[in-house]
């Protein structure tokens, strides 16, 4: 077979690939409706404010709803906490 | 037709010019297809985080009513609650309570609750997956939390949060008001905040300005200033983001120009012969062009098709030890697809275009000179 | 075809401190049909002239004419055709593009010209057995012997069914009998009607019963004719 032949093939294949994962991702999404939901109402039920994701402060741990000092609360020469401190921008509504 | 034969036996040449010196190029191949990889896992997951969180967080409460004292965020009254009255457009006020709790021996915070809507006992509690996994417990097992007055006390585990929510409930423990009340300490008639449900989103600024008003030692926090921290989650122009995009730029800048400046005598000497058989420059040019689209097309698929399966098959396995930083707690939850389309193409854009001008630039002058010169 | 080459200079490097000139006022005649051979030692010029009349490169002054086609005025493009299908060239050190294998280095020059696929391969596996290169025909060129590169050099030239055969100190890397045996396949080409240029200081070459004539260089010059 010509090699060119193989060139296009491959990245035929790997078009379709991209293509699969499109079209996986609104599958996924139309599927994920239900336990997105299920969320939803777990937060509307205890009236969350932030997702879980950095545990370690309060600050991180709620961002939106911390305060200018929230940080310095921790502890007086506190650390920046990692990678939470580099990740996460402190809430709009403080640094406007 | 003519066109796309001569396209095909450049392509032959060039693949079998790759192939020539498969070790190099399968290295370059395989260190480019990373650096898309990781550019394209940070972009998918930051995006697919932030898609997430909006669409979760869009019930959180309109406004959260917070009271400071001298700056640091204090313990509300109740009778805020009746001092609040009757604003025009809150259709239902209440008070929340809920608090941090640190567990020195497994090093966790859980966020402690109270919650409304579930009827508990005192002795009763429901947790999160992530605190079960900390402590290896399950239903039925006994969980205890100490009080700030010394004392311990014990709960049964009524249930377990779904796993599926884990994304915003995996450190939560959820007790009865009663039992808060005796293990914190708090009074009746304080709460942690209040949160209000307003009918009309466009109302929701207007309150907020009127409860500032009436009790000017509070803060509200509105959820349109929720949602919008989440959306600049993981921004991309600060901290760990930024440095790892810069790097793998300026990895790229060096490594193009390197390329760019200079041809092998070895690369020199073929274009000469490939040009004393009878090549134009501008079939020279079009087949290092064919050469720079393999590797670059081939890196982008590859990187970006592995970043896909990485980031939402595996949940972001390379990037929890980065992100779980100090914390002991962390979800675990397989993120929905969502892709940002424009990112991707910024992505191709600048896999591509880069590469394949870095190869062809330092041709362009051994193509348009005459062979003989460069074949002595 | 005629080639006449008429007032031909060479200089490299023009205007700075390492300025050479390579051919002086060279005016000459390449019969066709016939085998020529220019003579003359190393650094005589004669890799340069070869290098002008094949169109690889071009003359500081003067005029290269093909037939009545002035070539030495031509845009790059019409050249590169014109060398594609009136030139083979077989280079002294021979060229080959290593890591190809036999069939791809001799199908090389004709890529560009988007031929039949088939077609091109056809004409590629006549001049392998032809050549006495059918065994050796899918391996890499770096396993060649000195003999079996340079027919390949020569299977190379010939691809495009050139009217004018170049080769430039084609002995140079070959023992007296391959020597001998690259002579007869240049008198069998010259039979079909080609007119073969060659440049040698071997005299193998100069003193061979095929060549037609000796021109003889020195200094950029031709000394006689």
């Amino acid at each position: 077979m010509h090699k060119s032949a193989l060139v296009l093939l491959f990245f035929i294949a790997g078009i379709l690939l991209m293509v699969l994962t499109a079209v996986d991702a609104a599958v996924q999404q139309d599927s994920a409706m239900e336990s997105l939901g299920r969320r939803t109402l777990l937060v509307k039920e205890l009236g969350l404010s932030d997702i879980a994701l950095f545990t370690e402060a309060r600050y991180t741990r709620h961002p939106s709803l911390a305060d200018r000092h929230a940080a310095f609360q921790d502890h007086p020469v506190s650390f920046d906490h990692f990678p939470s401190g580099s990740l996460y921008l402190p809430p709009r509504q403080l640094v406007q | 037709m003519d066109f796309i034969r001569k396209q095909a036996y450049l392509i032959d040449f060039t693949l079998s010019s790759l192939l020539r010196r498969k070790g190099k190029n399968l290295g370059l191949l395989l260190v480019y297809t990373l650096i898309v990889f990781l550019l394209a896992s940070v972009m998918l997951f930051t995006h697919a985080l932030r898609k997430e969180a909006s669409i979760i967080l869009q019930q959180s409460p309109e406004i959260i009513v917070q009271r400071l004292v001298a700056g640091r965020h204090a313990l509300i009254p109740a009778d805020y609650l009746e001092k609040i009255g009757q604003l025009r457009g809150v259709v239902s006020k209440r008070g929340r309570l809920w608090g941090y709790f640190y567990n020195p021996s497994v090093k966790a915070n859980y966020t402690v609750m109270a919650p409304e809507h579930l009827e508990l006992t005192t002795t009763e509690v429901v947790i999160g997956a992530g605190v079960a996994r900390a402590l290896g417990v399950g239903v039925g097992d006994y969980f205890t939390l100490r009080s700030d007055d010394g004392n311990t006390y014990s709960f049964q585990i009524k249930e377990l949060l779904d796993e599926d929510s884990e994304l915003v409930s995996s450190d939560l423990v959820l007790i009865s008001e009663k039992a808060y009340r005796v293990i914190t300490g708090i009074p009746e008639g304080q709460f942690t905040d209040i949160i209000l449900s307003v009918r009309n989103p466009r109302e929701v600024r207007k309150v907020a300005e009127k409860l500032t008003e009436k009790l000017p030692d509070i803060r509200p926090i509105l959820r349109e200033e929720i949602l919008r921290t989440y959306d600049s989650i993981f921004s991309w122009r600060q901290g760990i983001v930024f440095v790892l995009l810069f790097g793998a730029l300026m990895a790229f800048v060096i490594f193009a120009w390197d390329k760019a400046s200079g041809l092998s005598a070895e690369e020199k000497r073929e274009i000469g012969i490939l040009k004393a058989v009878g090549w134009e420059s501008g079939d020279v040019l079009r087949m290092k062009f064919w050469e720079g689209m393999i590797i670059s097309l081939s890196a982008f698929m590859l990187g970006y098709l592995a970043a896909y399966l990485h980031v939402f098959y595996s949940s972001a396995v390379l990037f929890e030890p980065v992100l779980k930083g100090w914390a002991t707690l962390y979800p675990q939850f397989r993120l929905t697809p969502f892709i940002d389309g424009l990112q991707l193409a910024t992505l191709f854009f600048f896999t591509i275009f880069p590469y394949v001008v870095a190869t062809i630039i330092p041709i362009w002058r051994a193509s348009v000179t005459d062979p003989d010169a460069i074949m002595r | 075809m005629l080639i006449t080459l008429t007032d031909i200079n060479k200089v490299f490097n023009q205007g700075k401190h390492n300025e050479f000139q390579a051919i002086r006022d060279i005016s000459l005649q390449i019969e066709a049909g016939k085998v020529t051979c220019i003579k003359g030692a190393s650094g005589s010029g004669k890799t340069t002239l070869l290098s002008i009349i094949g169109c690889l490169s071009r003359p500081t002054s003067g005029r290269v004419t093909l037939d009545k086609e002035v070539l030495s005025g031509l845009p790059e493009r019409f050249l590169t055709d014109i060398r594609r299908h009136t030139f083979g060239f077989v280079f002294q050190k021979f060229n080959l593009i290593q890591g190809l294998s036999v069939l791809e280095n001799i199908m090389l020059p004709a890529y560009p010209l988007s031929l039949n696929h088939k077609a091109l391969k056809t004409s590629a596996q006549q001049l392998i057995v032809h050549f006495g290169l059918d065994r050796v025909m899918h391996n890499p060129v770096e396993w060649l012997s000195g003999g079996e590169s340079q027919r390949v050099a020569i299977c190379r030239a010939l691809i495009n069914k050139p009217q004018i055969l170049i080769a430039d100190e084609p002995t140079a890397n070959l023992d007296t009998r391959l020597s001998q045996e690259f002579m007869e396949l240049i008198d069998e080409l010259r039979k079909t009607g080609k007119t073969i240029l060659i440049t040698s200081h071997d005299p193998v070459v100069f003193d061979s019963p095929v060549v037609d004539r000796i021109v003889e260089m020195r200094d950029g010059q031709i000394l006689e004719s």
